[in-house]
């Protein structure tokens, strides 16, 4: 289940990232507080022309439009990933993958522990038999961080950009300082993701990008002169010697 | 090895009923409802169809919010529209004296109004935003007749499920749901911050839809029709926006 859903994820992830580019195309610029428009300072701009010719960006060229098709897949690609994740948070609560391989384990609550695998990060040094087959403590922090921290600020600040969803709930944009916050602020999040995905791939990269995918959609991983067999909960559960 | 059959049995029967008594339910509440949007076909049906019936049901009679008078833009941004058609020229001219607005389909008596019999009925004005799908937005003053007051003058048949809207300006027309057209919110809208509406907002006659985004809230409305399906009008989806590629539900 875990890994069916990472996969779901993946593919409605580089929906949702693809088509928000398209949609900030169309107006390129950010703003704080509840309303903003061109007549308005920005908070900040990106330096590349619209899809509008009513967006003075300087370029004097205006993109192709692709909003159409590009809200469509946001949105439907938002359900996905939305239900697909709340499957996955039933299911790491349900089969114990959330206590057994993302709660950092009780000898390495501390900074120490944290201190200790990034030097290890840094040394390049091997991973050791623990890491194999599971996370070490800093993974486990990236991971929680982002399935109970990220997925879920940009999900609220997205939907606090529907006019609908703020009428029936009020208090979900207002908290965030008014609409245009709530645009910006989606966008922000939306980067410190991007940020995780650079790294988790730099990550398996180093690793041996085609062994992690192959263990990610198998369940299998191959460890020198064994094999360990990874249960559809993310356990090992038969090493057997080959 | 009986028992884990029996047991598979139970939770199977269980799962089976359960997902059965589920899908009626669910097919009860998008009969009762009408949680189908009209471009619930093609490969973004089914987002567009759990959207619009998720909103449906939480919105129902949600208000937009309303803002303070201190929060009024002091530049609102009024988008571009086509250079005015002759007609509107014409009526511009005039000072909109001949501005109709016809009201037909499902109604007990089709009307047309002039805009001094539309400000004869009860007024009433919002705060809210105007919000771009671009992302871009402004809060105004709206002033205008809400729209189920001009429904009940010309009194709605009971099977009626839709308004469709057009603009003076053809190739631009709309439509929203019942629930949406009776909404205390949605104005025929004349003013706007104490003045008249001017042209470039959308006057003489603008009708505002503050709960969804503000292509559904559509410029120099001359002609609005009650249905009981939009199968008939355009290409069968609801509203232009969705023959450009937009959505035609946009609360998102």
């Amino acid at each position: 289940m875990v890994r069916v859903t990472h996969w779901i994820t993946v593919i409605s992830f580089f929906a949702l990232l693809i088509t928000g580019a398209e949609i900030v195309v169309s107006h390129p610029r950010f703003y704080w507080g509840e309303t903003g428009n061109v007549n308005m300072h920005p908070l900040f701009t990106i330096p590349i022309p619209s899809s509008r010719d009513t967006v003075p960006t300087g370029y004097g060229y205006v993109m192709p439009d692709q909003n159409g098709w590009s809200r469509y897949l946001h949105f439907q690609a938002a359900w996905v990933l939305v239900l697909t994740g709340v499957v996955y948070v039933l299911a790491i609560l349900w089969n114990g993958h959330l206590r057994k391989n993302l709660l950092p384990a009780k000898g390495e609550r501390s900074w120490r522990a944290v201190w200790g695998v990034i030097g290890r990060y840094l040394r390049r040094a091997p991973a050791d038999e623990a890491e194999a087959r599971s996370y070490n403590v800093v993974q486990r922090i990236a991971y929680l961080s982002v399935i109970f921290v990220l997925f879920p600020l940009v999900i609220w600040t997205g939907l606090a950009l529907s006019p609908a969803f703020d009428s029936a709930v009020p208090a979900a944009v207002n908290v965030l300082g008014g609409r245009q916050s709530a645009r910006t602020l989606h966008f922000f999040v939306s980067g410190l993701l991007v940020l995780f995905l650079v790294v988790h791939i730099a990550m398996i990269a180093l690793a041996g990008f085609w062994s992690r995918v192959r263990a990610m959609i198998t369940g299998r991983i191959a460890v020198p002169r064994e094999r360990v067999v990874i249960s559809r909960e993310g356990a090992v559960v038969s090493e057997e010697h080959v | 090895m009986s028992n884990i059959s029996r047991r598979k049995l139970i939770t199977g029967g269980l799962a089976a009923t359960a997902g059965v008594s589920g899908l009626a339910v669910a097919a009860g509440l998008v009969k009762r409802y009408g949680l189908v949007p009209p471009d619930c076909r093609g490969v973004y049906g089914p987002g567009e169809t759990l959207t619009y019936a998720a909103q449906r049901l939480l919105t129902r009679h949600s208000l937009a919010r309303e803002f303070p008078r201190s929060m009024i833009s002091k530049t609102p941004f009024a988008n571009e529209v086509a250079p005015p058609n002759d007609a509107f020229k014409r009526h511009q001219a005039n000072g909109f004296l001949d501005w109709k607005l016809t009201v037909d389909g499902m109604v007990v008596h089709p009307t047309s109004f002039s805009l001094a019999d539309l400000k004869s009925m009860p007024m009433r004005s919002q705060i809210t935003e105007v919000v771009c799908e671009e992302g871009w937005s402004y809060v105004a003053e709206w002033i205008g007749t809400p729209l189920f007051e001009v429904l009940n003058t010309v009194s709605v048949l009971p099977q009626a499920r839709y308004i469709v809207y057009f603009s003076i300006e053809r190739p631009w027309w709309e439509s929203i749901d019942i629930a949406d057209a009776l909404h205390p919110q949605t104005f025929l809208t004349m003013g706007m911050n104490d003045g008249d509406l001017p042209v470039s907002f959308g006057g003489p006659l603008r009708l505002r839809v503050p709960r969804q985004l503000g292509y559904k809230s559509v410029k120099y409305i001359t002609h609005l029709t009650v249905t009981d399906n939009l199968k008939s009008f355009g290409k069968g989806l609801g509203s232009a926006s969705p023959e450009a590629g937009y959505a035609w539900y946009a609360g998102i």
